[in-house]
């Protein structure tokens, strides 16, 4: 029964203390947050990492869903705060950048038929500017709307739409260097 | 053809990993942990120390850590943990402090925490340390054990309605305070560390975004004076972290410095606007519109007299070297700006309020200061108290014509008799019209509650300023005095209206926190900042001309044009709204902003500059290129005559915080 509550029902729960409501709200949820973490490092082990800090701190955070928001809607904002949050500790302990900065390095070690898919793909991700890569990485599952994402990163919906179009500059012009070269 | 989009949305599903099912069960495992140690507080459970079974976690936790020290996702794994685990047990940390029945952390879990924030090559270096912590806490870990009561303290007030866990758990922090003496720098590393590491609040926005004139040509805010965002900016600097990005008001910063823009004319209104316009430093297609408000300097000679109530916590958690042993040298500074003829009082509140000092003339220095010395640290805050009984004592005060304020000096603690923050500042809005101001000077971080503060002073008529250092005091509280205790117009509104034919785009920098209703301009009984003596209050709009390249948005389709007076040149048209003193209806002063305003002198740049500088630290999108170095460039041309050196000040933070931003 439980089963058909919906997210944001859960969580209300959960604020208020029902156990099995957030056990089964984290479980519902577990697998697209950790996606998303993902997208956002660029590496298997940041994005474990990142999930780690989100579920650390989910139970607290969740002290103040309100329900104005969808629960998807909010948790993405959340996971977004914890990933600059690590991003800021990163530049704060001048430490060199990881995830998607660090991956050609580890995608050379790497074989197999996709790899010049995957390399690709690091490359595209890392000569995006952080807040254009952030919009995509929110965007590209096409999980939420641009308006959504306006509300998980703070911003209009029309800086999402113009973030995007700006991405797809960047990746045309990126393709053309490469037929160029 | 989204065809560019759809080609990484296929390589990044290609790419992305299942998540792996032992972490997920080891993460979701942590969240339930926490979540039932979330529960573990609240009033209604058993207190935590009895709580056996997360004790059994914890040791398991431990060991689990120890043995597999080698694997990075081990330590990883663990900390969180530990984290929670070890503030139950700890039994070599509670004998180190005095309340036995104190729930204390283990030196072992700041370090966990430092785990998990630095890089692979240090593990080998950590993991020795983390083992041994966890088998003998040496004396050198308690610098870090503040830093987790205040991360319980932050669950236990976030959690709403468990003042009594508040309370003591402020308790438990004064006492470790008082054991330390010095806040240590270290501290400050775990502020932005980890999600939840501080009690640290802080009252912000999302940035102003971007308008579009024919949508929406009309901007509205009021003014704001303060000057905590600088301070706090400057403290976290100084500890060597980037401050967080809700801390940066970047009108705050701005405002922060003394400008020499013209000053009014005797005998007209109690302030003077100049409007700038000039070329963006970080956007060579569009324009900065600076709207500059210059208050003007009564005589100081034949200033009224005061009615000071220094309203002072004296709650445990003031106890540290930058709290209360500096607010004392603060207002030691100030008495000598004082008259015979004014008048002091000091309130307490720790626990219960008190008159710490009956109102006694400031020639009296010995008594005030015998007073302001005897002053100590402990006990927990009850803030509203000891405001209605500043209030009664100021009132008590005041004579007709007198000026009174309240002065509440804290660090933030108001988590004991605050139940209903609204009901607080209706409470504080209804004595400022009545004639008593409050200000507020905050002091100390780690506990500074930043977002209270900030709506205290907003609902007082008064400013907030952050005290970190005696020279910040020497700023605040003697040469601004004037400014500080002496309001020559209230309630100062701004409205720009925006000409659709000359500017395509504009966006307001900074003001999110005072933003108004378009309709709230005229009407005289919505709330709005105060100018005082001598006070300069900055504004700056980006502007993008029509025709631009910079215009970020397309024309509507299906919208007509509105139509506009195409002969008009006018960029804008600004409005100013304020009272005088005592009285209840506003004043109005209209000008047009032209394209050729006045020059651009120094201080109109250099103000950029640290507008510029606040985008920068909130990491704003409409900086493009434009870098640290940029601004360094900018604010060392714009430096000036700099006579108290808080310019110099400014660009060598700015410096640090290229340093700490770089990679």
């Amino acid at each position: 029964m439980r089963m058909k509550t919906s997210d944001e029902a859960l969580a209300k729960a959960a604020a208020s203390g029902d156990r099995d409501a957030f056990a089964l709200l984290l479980e519902r949820r577990y697998d697209g947050l950790f996606r998303l973490a993902f997208r956002l490092t660029g590496s298997r082990a940041e994005a474990e990492d990142l999930t780690q800090d989100i579920c650390a701190l989910l139970p607290s955070k969740l002290r103040a869903f309100r329900a104005e928001a969808k629960f998807s809607t909010w948790l993405y904002r959340v996971a977004v705060n914890a990933a600059h949050d690590r991003r800021r500790k990163a530049q704060t302990h001048a430490r060199m950048a990881q995830g998607w900065g660090e991956w050609e390095t580890a995608i050379k070690a790497e074989q197999s038929e996709t790899s010049g898919q995957v390399v690709w793909l690091n490359e595209a991700m890392t000569s995006l500017p952080d807040d254009l890569r952030e919009t995509v990485a929110l965007v590209l599952d096409q999980e939420i709307t641009h308006r959504e994402a306006g509300e998980v990163l703070g911003v209009s919906e029309g800086t999402i739409s113009w973030r995007i179009s700006e991405a797809k500059k960047h990746l045309r012009y990126l393709a053309k260097q490469e037929a160029g070269q | 053809m989204s065809d560019t989009l759809d080609k990484l949305n296929a390589a990044m599903k290609a790419a992305t990993p299942e998540p792996d099912q032992a972490a997920k069960a080891k993460n979701m495992r942590l969240a339930m942990e926490n979540f039932d140690l979330l529960q573990g507080l609240a009033p209604d459970a058993r207190p935590i120390a009895e709580n056996r079974p997360v004790v059994g976690r914890l040791k398991a936790g431990v060991s689990t850590m120890i043995q597999s020290l080698t694997t990075r996702g081990g330590l990883a794994a663990t900390t969180a943990l530990v984290a929670f685990g070890l503030i139950v047990i700890s039994p070599q940390g509670r004998s180190l402090f005095t309340p036995p029945d104190v729930v204390l952390p283990s030196p072992a879990e700041p370090q966990g925490t430092r785990l998990r924030d630095d890089t692979f090559d240090k593990v080998s270096e950590v993991d020795g340390n983390a083992a041994t912590h966890v088998e003998i806490p040496a004396a050198e870990p308690v610098m870090n054990a503040p830093v987790i009561l205040q991360e319980l303290a932050d669950t236990a007030v976030s959690s709403a309605p468990t003042p009594a866990i508040g309370q003591s758990l402020s308790k438990h922090r004064s006492n470790l305070a008082g054991g330390i003496a010095p806040m240590p720098a270290r501290r400050l590393e775990y502020e932005t560390s980890t999600p939840q590491s501080n009690t640290e609040a802080f009252s912000n926005e999302a940035p102003n975004h971007l308008n579009v004139t024919i949508d929406d040509p009309v901007s509205t805010f009021s003014i704001d004076v303060d000057t905590a965002s600088y301070g706090v900016v400057r403290s976290s600097l100084s500890n060597g972290i980037l401050p967080p990005t809700d801390a940066v008001r970047v009108e705050e910063m701005v405002n922060y410095f003394p400008y020499d823009y013209a000053a009014p004319d005797a005998g007209g209104a109690p302030f003077r606007p100049t409007v700038s316009v000039m070329q963006t430093p970080w956007n060579a297609d569009t324009q900065l519109v600076h709207i500059a408000l210059q208050g003007q300097m009564p005589a100081i000679d034949d200033r009224p007299p005061l009615n000071l109530v220094f309203l002072i916590d004296t709650s445990g958690s003031m106890q540290n070297a930058d709290k209360l042993p500096l607010l004392k040298q603060s207002f030691r500074l100030m008495l000598g700006q004082l008259r015979p003829q004014d008048q002091v009082a000091i309130v307490t509140y720790a626990g219960s309020a008190g008159l710490a000092l009956e109102p006694t003339s400031a020639g009296d220095r010995a008594t005030i200061i015998a007073a302001l010395e005897q002053l100590e640290a402990g006990g927990s805050t009850a803030g509203q108290q000891g405001l209605q009984q500043a209030y009664s004592v100021a009132e008590k005060m005041a004579e007709d014509g007198e000026v009174s304020r309240v002065i509440l000096a804290t660090d933030g603690d108001f988590n004991v008799g605050l139940s209903d923050p609204d009901a607080l500042k209706t409470f504080i809005a209804d004595k400022r019209d009545s004639g008593t101001y409050l200000s507020v000077l905050g002091f100390g971080r780690g506990n500074l509650d930043d977002a209270t503060l900030q709506a205290l002073a907003q609902n007082g008529n008064g400013q907030a300023a952050y005290i970190d250092t005696l020279t910040e005091a020497q700023k605040a509280l003697v040469d601004q005095l004037s400014g500080a205790l002496f309001p020559i117009a209230n309630d100062v509104k701004i409205q720009v209206e925006f000409n659709p034919a000359t500017i395509a785009e504009y966006r307001l920098i900074g003001y999110e926190t005072r933003a108004l209703a378009r309709e709230d301009f005229n009407n005289d009984k919505v709330d709005a900042g105060e100018i005082g003596a001598g006070h300069a209050v900055t504004a700056i709009y980006e502007v993008t001309p029509t025709g631009s390249q910079a215009v970020l948005n397309n024309p509507l389709r299906y919208q007509t044009e509105a139509a506009v007076d195409d002969t008009s040149s006018e960029l804008g048209f600004l409005r100013l709204r304020y009272k005088k003193p005592g009285e209840a209806t506003s004043a109005l002063i209209e000008m047009p902003i032209l394209p050729e305003m006045s020059p651009v002198s120094i201080d109109v740049q250099f103000s950029a500059a640290i507008a510029g500088f606040g985008q920068l630290l909130r990491g704003s999108d409409y900086l493009g290129e434009w870098s640290w170095g940029d601004a360094i460039a900018m604010a060392s041309t714009a430096r000036g005559e700099d006579e108290f050196g808080y310019r110099a000040e400014a660009i060598s933070l700015m410096r640090l915080a290229k340093s700490l931003s770089a990679d």
